[in-house]
């Protein structure tokens, strides 16, 4: 590491720039040193994990034993629609998870001192400093299942879409990272907040179904809230349409919206951030 | 609490015979201890109970959805014998068998303690592990249902127009009786795989893949009719293993699903699973402690 970060003290030039990308590969090294050393907790992680995404796969192709389509959405479809769902889940687990976790952790017993100390952005360091390489075979399992779909769809989505989806996903990943550092933040203030926690889970389980599904007197007001004042809805919603569904006149100002969506929850979560740690009083002895 | 200091509950003052305290207040005393420390975190439970509706409420539209496409595709109104109205019905009950035969930790904590040797105490002190791990279980849940009375009464009056009306008075004893084995089934099969920690130290993966199982083949995720037409006989199999009690079948008595004959022989199967894992758990229990040695202090 020491070629990484090299320290301050005694160095007299006041600008030091750490170089973020160095420190990320640093991060991503030394985790995966890590996770090689408990092998077999790392295989045994990975096959968890994807037994789960192979349940859920198998949930949906047993719903559409019953049914040819989910709100206009054919099961190739949804299959591509629940490949970006995994892919999302599978970058914010193996990225940001087990970080913002170890956050509210680090806030609560007072160890965030040392993250202050380090000569980087702290935000930085404490969304990134562990990486959680067993989560990427979600994202391995969701190329599986998006090749998959793509072949038996009767229409191929144009090159457009296949250049700005992998974009939208990264708005996507970027709004639920935002929405999870700044409710792991909130622990400056509360305390302990494994409820908050649950609400996370809550909040983002309305992003992994197709924004038609809700619909009528209560779901009308759901998906206004869930796409403009907490946009989880968009998350999923803006790729996955854009490989499924053609770009016409009702999808352009979605894709446009998450932009600015997208911004709006960095910038948020930012501000929310850094509130925090002006309240941070330490906590320890 | 306030207690005086050389309390000791179930030994009488100036009793001698310590071998034989009086159970009863031992356990008395156990339930009420665990009732208080439960109490402590009512605000969270409260709150936490009327957050796992929410999932629930995605599912309505989905449902809805599915409902829909199926009606205009070929007319039909139910998926695998259920209507709209009983599927919401349906995953809303299984919500309550959850809140029965669910367990968080149970399994985990006690291999735990086999690991961290904190078990010892049990094993020398005269109580029974599981017996006191089932009252702080009952406490739990005593105070679980107390909370959660009010979210859940909401929710479902809410919800009432999925619901034709309340069942039979048959009905609704044989509901209630299998919400209560449903609970000893739950318990005695988590202890029984917390206590594999005997032999293997690390249950969280075994954990992982039970949890995995339960929650796609006891009926929580969706009703087990759905796998009746697969091929392999998958819904056969899956009616044979005892996980449906623990969501689907306490749900699908409520609904008037299983009646007659076939309730009484689910009924009879449910209470013979249930047996089977007391005595399963019973066995476990001696077996390890046989193997278990205990060093240190």
């Amino acid at each position: 590491m020491s070629d990484v970060v090299t320290s301050t003290i005694g160095d007299h030039a006041p600008a030091f720039r750490p170089s973020y990308t160095k420190v990320f590969l640093a991060f991503a090294r030394n985790s995966l040193v890590r996770d090689m050393t408990f092998r077999s907790n790392f295989i045994i992680e990975s096959i968890t994990s994807l037994s789960w995404m192979a349940m859920n796969l198998a949930y949906y192709i047993l719903i559409y034993q019953f049914t040819v389509s989910i709100a206009g959405w054919s099961k190739m479809e949804y299959f591509l629609f629940l490949a970006t769902t995994l892919f999302v889940n599978a970058i914010v687990q193996a990225l940001f998870m087990p970080n913002c976790e170890e956050f509210s952790e680090l806030i609560r017993t007072g160890g965030l001192d040392f993250a202050l100390l380090k000569p980087i952005d702290t935000q930085f360091l404490v969304s990134l400093h562990k990486i959680n390489w067993s989560s990427l075979w979600g994202a391995l399992f969701a190329a599986g299942l998006m090749g998959y779909a793509l072949w038996y769809l009767p229409e191929t989505p144009s090159p457009v879409a296949f250049l700005l989806y992998p974009f939208y996903l990264a708005c996507g990943v970027a709004i639920m990272y935002s929405l999870m550092i700044a409710l792991a933040a909130t622990s400056v203030w509360l305390g302990r907040n494994q409820t908050l926690y649950d609400f996370w889970f809550y909040i983002t389980n309305f992003s992994r179904y197709p924004l038609e599904i809700y619909s009528g007197a209560v779901g009308d007001p759901i998906r206004v809230l869930f796409t403009f004042i907490i946009p989880v809805l968009i998350v999923v919603n803006v790729p996955a349409r854009l490989l499924a569904k053609p770009l016409d006149g009702q999808n352009w100002p979605l894709a446009v919206f998450a932009l600015f969506a997208t911004a709006a929850s960095l910038w948020l979560s930012r501000l929310v951030f850094t509130k925090a740690m002006r309240s941070y009083r330490s906590a320890s002895s | 609490m306030s207690l005086p200091a050389n309390y000791a509950p179930g030994f009488e003052a100036g009793d001698h015979s310590l071998a034989r305290p009086n159970r009863l207040r031992i356990w008395a005393t156990v339930l009420r201890i665990s009732i208080e420390e439960r109490l402590v975190y009512r605000g969270d439970f409260a709150l936490g109970t009327l957050m796992r509706f929410l999932p629930l409420l995605t599912q309505v539209f989905m449902w809805s959805a599915i409902f829909y496409a199926v009606r205009r595709a070929d007319g039909a109104s139910t998926i695998a014998g259920f209507t709209y109205e009983e599927m919401i019905a349906y995953y809303l009950l299984t919500q309550v068998s959850r809140a029965f035969s669910s367990m968080p930790g149970l399994a985990s904590m006690i291999a735990l303690q086999i690991r961290n040797g904190e078990i010892k105490k049990y094993l020398i002190q005269p109580v029974d592990l599981i017996g006191f791990l089932l009252l702080g279980r009952i406490a739990h849940k005593l105070v679980y249902y107390v909370v959660a009375a009010g979210p859940f009464a909401l929710v479902f009056y809410l919800c009432r127009d999925y619901f034709s009306g309340w069942p039979d008075a048959t009905t609704m004893l044989a509901f209630l009786a299998s919400l209560v084995m449903a609970f000893i089934m739950g318990f005695f099969m988590e202890a029984t795989l917390g206590l594999l920690g005997f032999w293997l130290l690390e249950v969280s993966s075994l954990l992982f893949i039970y949890m995995l199982f339960t929650f796609f083949f006891s009926g929580h995720m969706f009703p087990i009719d759905m796998l009746d037409g697969l091929p392999w006989h998958l819904g056969t199999i899956v009616r044979a293993i005892p996980l449906q009690y623990l969501a689907y079948f306490p749900a699908a008595v409520f609904l008037g699903k299983i009646q007659g004959a076939d309730l009484a022989w689910g009924l009879g199967l449910q209470l013979f699973w249930t047996v089977t894992f007391i005595v399963l758990c019973r066995v476990t229990f001696n077996l390890g402690v046989r193997r278990y040695s205990g060093y240190g202090g």
